[in-house]
């Protein structure tokens, strides 16, 4: 059996589905929109459902929010339908992190020997309430005794980090409008994503305000949607390779981080910057830490993730990114969190292509080192949508593709597919930054 | 006269007729002769209000509100470490110990802000209202308000840092927002 040096056993993630991210979903209810991410995971291991059932240890089930379904439970009734009783199964919740904390409960399901083989999956549906509701509803997610009265809103929270990013950093609103011409155009080349559309920064900067200075097309937006992930031991590889005669490309999970912080903006600290491998203290002289411009908790996620897989350098030692971009603004954060560039030079960072698609035009002219180090080649949270308790495992799952080469099969489409990718990283994100988790893949 | 929610233009860039969430009500619907034929039924689609009043206690954090209705901004103070909160803290996050609570200045500068053009269904009939977070010398952590009396049609960077000052509600409504900051001139 192999086991790495902290006795975790190894974790191969070895399938992936997801149902097509869409404004709303009013022909289904959530069970048969997770059905079509999970069967489809099913299918592409060659697996039956009945056999499924045999060869599944267990599950982890993945949805945010009671009060967008008025329906408390509703793992469980994806359990059922999905045929997967009576086995052991469990709902995670985390907010925005949903997602990627459902697919680290899975890792640790195998990687404790509890399980051989485990399903995440995960969902929301959004639509049930109007754009406002919905985003009421998200604001609560807010300290209901001092933040949500005060105009709880989340495009306004994010709106006040930018605001510092730039008075501190000098971050430009072009700058954030290059994530969204990016991320938008990325996705013009995924099927499964609700926004494709090929902008400009004009587009970006002309569209409606929503929280100073950040636009519609800086913010993600509520969407219906399902995904699925199969996790397995070695034990659990064969048991699969057995029932179905096939042996699946298998992608190895090598690391996983996660962190924290404080519910309140109001109060994050602000002290010293927590320091990867490859930075050094005198980097960030007179630098006040988090604040209310970055994320401690996506640099502790990082900072173990990396510890954990023996990466230290991510910009050399990590080949994609699919990260939790809510916002434009909140990719230019977390570059610097994840240590892709130092903290500060996010903006200058995207300016420069690094994470841009090495070999789609996107209309922004000469960038110098276009194709670096692609992030979002998905088009993330901004163009795919964000049904929050699928969107973490949709970044699993399009991570997943990227290392098996198999972008073309599933997508119809190789243009976004990262070229001999060895090694991508995931991140997945909640509030105004309180739990973010960073899990990463390789190929086997 | 504000608009109410459901009536604020429409987030999109196309032109469309605003959209609003009433509509009628169904009492029959066609059905199909053949029953396969229901595999290509459109859903129904009905509307289920949910309503409820909670009862929230503001627990350890009641004084804070006390404060506001007598015109006082209160934070609190750890009675080991020092560690100040701008925004009251009942125990230390640094050192577990309990707080003291504290009277916070009245005036105080811009750390960050935002103007919100769009907001929860619940704020969407006060759009456009600016969200600060404050600052004080000597207080470790900040505070969130609303920032007034300054143009939200021109928002610029140079709000941050601005001098503010406390402003207090005559009849309390025991409310974060019984406290509201105003440029100090």
């Amino acid at each position: 059996m192999a086991k790495q040096k902290n006795g975790r056993r190894d974790v191969y993630f070895i399938s992936g589905g997801i149902s097509k991210f869409a404004k709303a979903r009013p022909d289904v209810t959530f069970q048969p929109m997770v059905k079509e991410a999970y069967d489809y995971a099913l299918k592409d291991i060659g697996l039956d459902n009945r056999q499924a059932r045999e060869v599944f240890d267990g599950s982890v089930a993945s949805y945010f929010s009671d009060h967008f379904q008025r329906q408390l439970m509703s793992g469980i009734m994806v359990q059922d339908y999905l045929g997967l009783c009576p086995l052991p199964g469990h709902r995670v919740e985390a907010g925005g992190a949903t997602g990627g904390v459902c697919f680290q409960e899975a890792y640790k399901n195998i990687a404790s020997g509890v399980m051989d083989t485990c399903v995440a999956y995960g969902f929301e549906t959004m639509s049930h309430v109007n754009t406002w509701k919905g985003n009421e509803f998200i604001a609560l997610a807010s300290d209901v005794s001092f933040d949500y009265p005060v105009g709880g809103f989340y495009s306004g929270y994010y709106a006040m980090m930018v605001v510092r990013h730039m008075q501190e950093f000098g971050t430009t609103v072009e700058q954030l409008a290059r994530v969204s011409v990016k991320n938008h155009i990325n996705a013009f080349h995924n099927k499964y994503a609700q926004k494709r559309r090929k902008l400009t920064i004009a587009d970006v900067r002309n569209s409606d305000m929503v929280a100073w200075p950040l636009t519609l097309l800086d913010i993600c937006v509520m969407s219906d949607g399902a995904a699925a992930c199969v996790l397995a031991s070695e034990e659990g590889v064969e048991r699969i390779r057995k029932a179905t005669g096939k042996s699946p490309k298998l992608v190895k999970v090598t690391g996983v981080g996660r962190g924290t912080d404080a519910m309140r903006m109001a109060d994050r600290p602000h002290a010293d910057v927590i320091l990867l491998p490859h930075e050094k203290k005198s980097d960030y002289k007179g630098l006040k830490y988090p604040g209310v411009h970055s994320f401690r908790a996506g640099r502790t996620a990082s900072k173990l993730a990396y510890e954990h897989a023996g990466i230290n350098n991510p910009i050399k030692d990590i080949d994609f990114v699919e990260l939790h971009d809510a916002y434009t603004s909140s990719e230019i954060q977390t570059y610097e969190d994840m240590g892709l560039c130092k903290y500060g030079e996010g903006g200058a960072f995207v300016e420069s292509g690094a994470p841009f698609m090495p070999n789609i035009n996107y209309g922004l002219g000469k960038l110098p080192r276009q194709g670096e180090i692609p992030v979002n080649p998905s088009g993330g949270l901004i163009a795919c949508g964000h049904p929050v308790g699928a969107t973490g495992l949709m970044q699993a799952v399009f991570a997943l593709w990227q290392l098996q080469g198999s972008i073309k099969k599933h997508l119809g489409d190789n243009t976004i597919q990262v070229k001999d990718a060895k090694r991508g990283a995931i991140h997945s994100h909640a509030g105004t930054g309180t739990y973010v988790t960073v899990s990463i893949l390789e190929k086997n | 006269m504000k608009q109410t929610c459901l009536e604020k233009k429409p987030l999109t860039e196309k032109i469309k007729l605003a959209e609003t969430d009433d509509g009628a009500i169904l009492f029959r619907v066609p059905f199909p002769k053949n029953l396969k034929d229901l595999h290509d039924m459109s859903p129904i689609i009905i509307k289920q209000p949910y309503h409820i009043d909670y009862i929230h206690s503001f627990g350890q954090d009641s004084p804070f509100f006390a404060g506001l209705a007598n015109g006082k901004l209160l934070g609190t103070k750890c009675s080991k470490c020092g560690y100040t909160y701008g925004t009251p803290k009942g125990h230390c996050m640094n050192c577990g110990t309990r707080c003291n609570w504290i009277e916070l200045p009245l005036t105080g500068r811009v750390h960050t802000f935002t103007v919100c053009q769009f907001g929860s269904e619940e704020f969407l009939k006060e759009t456009p209202f600016v969200l600060a977070l404050i600052e004080w010398d000597k207080v470790d952590t900040l505070f969130l308000t609303r920032l007034v009396g300054v143009d939200a049609a021109n928002p610029s960077l140079d709000w941050v840092g601005m001098k503010v000052r406390a402003q207090f509600k005559r009849n309390a409504k025991f409310k974060p927002t019984d406290v509201y900051f105003v440029p100090e001139k």
